[in-house]
């Protein structure tokens, strides 16, 4: 961000030079005056996405020591190893707004911050690793380009990152149920059963309807968010249903139909009962991710403090 | 670290340049499981070296497992990125090893137990954290020396493993660093951590042995690496102010067994879990 001159040539006041910055698509650095409701609403939403990056690991990671060929077993170990990866970047990344990973984790884990509400839902059959790739990670992709050009630098920064990784995962999904669908009959059945499963809850990580979407007015003027949830959620539907029909699935909504006069996609609605439901704990797997989440850190607590035990011991000895 | 998801290419093998020895009775040769073996112009190993391959390549395989097992429960989110790493580069090895001998997937996903032929250390159960990590300090410090002898090609039977070991030894330096400064840090952590890491490393002691059992085949005898490999482990114990703990080695049941396939009872209920869904779709391809 370059300072702004006013009229006289003198400095403008903080908020001018911010609100300039923003007006002129330049970046907002971590040194850089912001609006303390800014920072807050970045702060929440990087570590939601951070969180949902670690959460994320657990549905596919549950798959991992019964992956099917060795082939599929080393592409989803490395893309679990790239969520935690982008944890990290996320983390970091929020931690240029003055907070820290452990404080961003404690909330997590008082569940006083959330993950996407996707992740609460299990899966069952190892074609849900495919429909997460292509479905979910698909709607992350969705979401996540625009983040690129987002305001706050570090966090667009990351996206760049990240989204070249989340494409490729995403490929990798639509592939990994390509050949299912080509497969058996057994094999085709597993993969139409988990976009079936998958289908609807994909479409809710865009977020509430425009309606009712609480942070969308003030995210867009500040220039985080780029489009309207229902905007991206259209994107989407428009780019999952030719592929579908490529991979030879179904998608499970009797609405859905071209609109030649909108030149989208039309699709039925939305069960928004059960996203509000999931955001208020009760999905199918809350209670286990976020469980699983606390118990890994308290179970590592003891690794943690002899590393610190460790790293003091030296520094007094390297000293 | 970026890591591809196409790590187990198998690497191309000049023919000719193997001294395939004569098949071992019990060896893991694959078989009526491997439909190219013994055809004219197939690359793969047979006899003695597939055998070898066969035993590396479950070592490497089991071990990947195991740590895959990890994935989402590590004490921080950077050990969930270097054991999901030393996973990846192990289950490398493994594809290159056991496509040597035939195909990587009936080879991992349709034989029994019995037929498997990595040593005991590697099938043991991660446990707590020091465990995981006493169990890879012992294996990556044994791998390192030996792939390192096996890169030199020097010995006409370890020349079909020469360029997997020249790509393996770069991995296994690295996974033997990570399982050392960890070592230091339980070690000589606090005394919680201290304790912990000292009852890894005794609860394993005895499955050590084994990595020093002849591997027909192979063109190197593990023996020779004993003294190296003692030496190496009594140093980075002695620095994280640990002992190197006491009491046999080997016995009946550790010296060699799981190169004769006689595993541990937790090997068998890792198997079902690793082979079930391959199992239960016969001729599938993923």
């Amino acid at each position: 961000m370059t300072a702004v001159l006013d009229a006289a040539g003198g400095a403008s006041a903080p908020a001018e030079v911010f609100e300039a910055a923003v007006a002129a698509d330049e970046r907002i650095e971590p040194r850089d005056w912001m609006p303390d409701a800014y920072r807050a609403t970045l702060v929440r939403q990087m570590a939601q996405h951070a969180h949902s990056e670690i959460i994320g690991m657990q549905p596919e990671a549950n798959w991992i020591t019964r992956a099917p060929s060795l082939r599929r077993k080393a592409i989803l170990m490395a893309k679990v190893q790239d969520e935690a990866g982008h944890g990290l970047y996320l983390y970091s990344a929020a931690e240029t707004l003055g907070t820290s990973r452990e404080e961003l984790l404690d909330k997590l884990h008082a569940g006083r911050q959330r993950y996407s509400s996707i992740f609460n839902y299990p899966t069952l059959t190892w074609a849900d690793v495919g429909a997460i790739g292509w479905l979910v990670d698909g709607a992350a992709i969705t979401n996540q380009v625009p983040l690129c050009r987002c305001s706050y630098g570090p966090y667009a920064r990351a996206m760049v990152r990240i989204c070249k990784e989340e494409s490729f995962h995403q490929r990798q999904g639509y592939e990994l149920l390509l050949a299912l669908s080509r497969g058996t009959e057994a094999q085709h059945a597993m993969a139409q059963d988990a976009v079936d499963r998958w289908w609807w809850p994909s479409l809710m990580m865009f977020g509430p309807p425009d309606s009712e979407s609480s942070h969308s007015d003030q995210s867009m003027a500040w220039k985080i968010k780029r489009h309207s949830n229902d905007e991206l959620r259209q994107r989407f539907v428009d780019i999952c249903v030719p592929q579908a029909e490529s991979l030879g699935l179904t998608l499970p909504d009797p609405d859905l139909r071209w609109n030649e006069q909108r030149g989208h996609y039309d699709f039925g609605p939305i069960d928004w009962d059960e996203f509000r439901e999931v955001l208020r704990g009760n999905g199918p797997c809350n209670e286990e991710r976020i469980s699983q989440r606390r118990r890994a850190h308290e179970e590592g607590a003891w690794v943690r403090e002899a590393a610190a035990a460790y790293a003091a011991k030296h520094r007094e000895a390297d000293a | 670290m970026t890591t591809t998801s196409e790590t187990g290419t198998p690497e191309t093998r000049n023919s000719g340049t193997a001294t395939p020895g004569t098949a071992t009775p019990g060896s893991a040769a694959p078989g009526s499981a491997t439909p190219g073996s013994g055809t004219a112009g197939d690359d793969r190993l047979t006899g003695a070296a597939a055998a070898a391959a066969i035993a590396l390549g479950d070592d490497a395989l089991v071990l990947s497992h195991r740590l895959g097992e990890w994935a989402g429960h590590a004490p921080v989110l950077e050990e969930d990125v270097a054991l999901a790493n030393i996973a990846l580069d192990l289950l490398g090895q493994a594809r290159t090893l056991l496509s040597l001998a035939g195909d990587e997937d009936e080879l991992a996903y349709l034989r029994e137990e019995r037929d498997f032929r990595n040593i005991q250390l590697v099938e043991q159960p991660n446990g707590d954290f020091a465990h995981t990590i006493a169990r890879q300090l012992y294996f990556s410090t044994w791998q390192e020396l030996l792939h390192d002898r096996l890169a030199r090609g020097d010995v006409p039977e370890s020349a079909p493993f020469a360029p997997l070991a020249a790509k393996a030894v770069k991995e296994v330096a690295y996974h033997r660093d990570h399982a050392e400064q960890w070592t230091l840090r339980l070690g000589d952590g606090t005394a919680e951590s201290r304790e912990r890491m000292q009852r890894g490393l005794d609860a394993l002691w005895r499955f050590t042995g084994e990595l020093f059992q002849p591997v027909d085949g192979l063109g190197v005898d593990p023996s020779s690496l004993e003294a190296d490999w003692l030496a190496r482990i009594a140093a980075v114990l002695d620095r994280a102010t640990l002992s190197v703990p006491e009491g046999p080695r080997r016995n009946g049941w550790t010296a060699g067994a799981g190169r004769q396939g006689l595993h541990t009872e937790p090997f068998g209920r890792m198997l079902a879990e690793m082979q079930h869904l391959h199992r239960s779709h016969p001729g599938a391809s993923w």
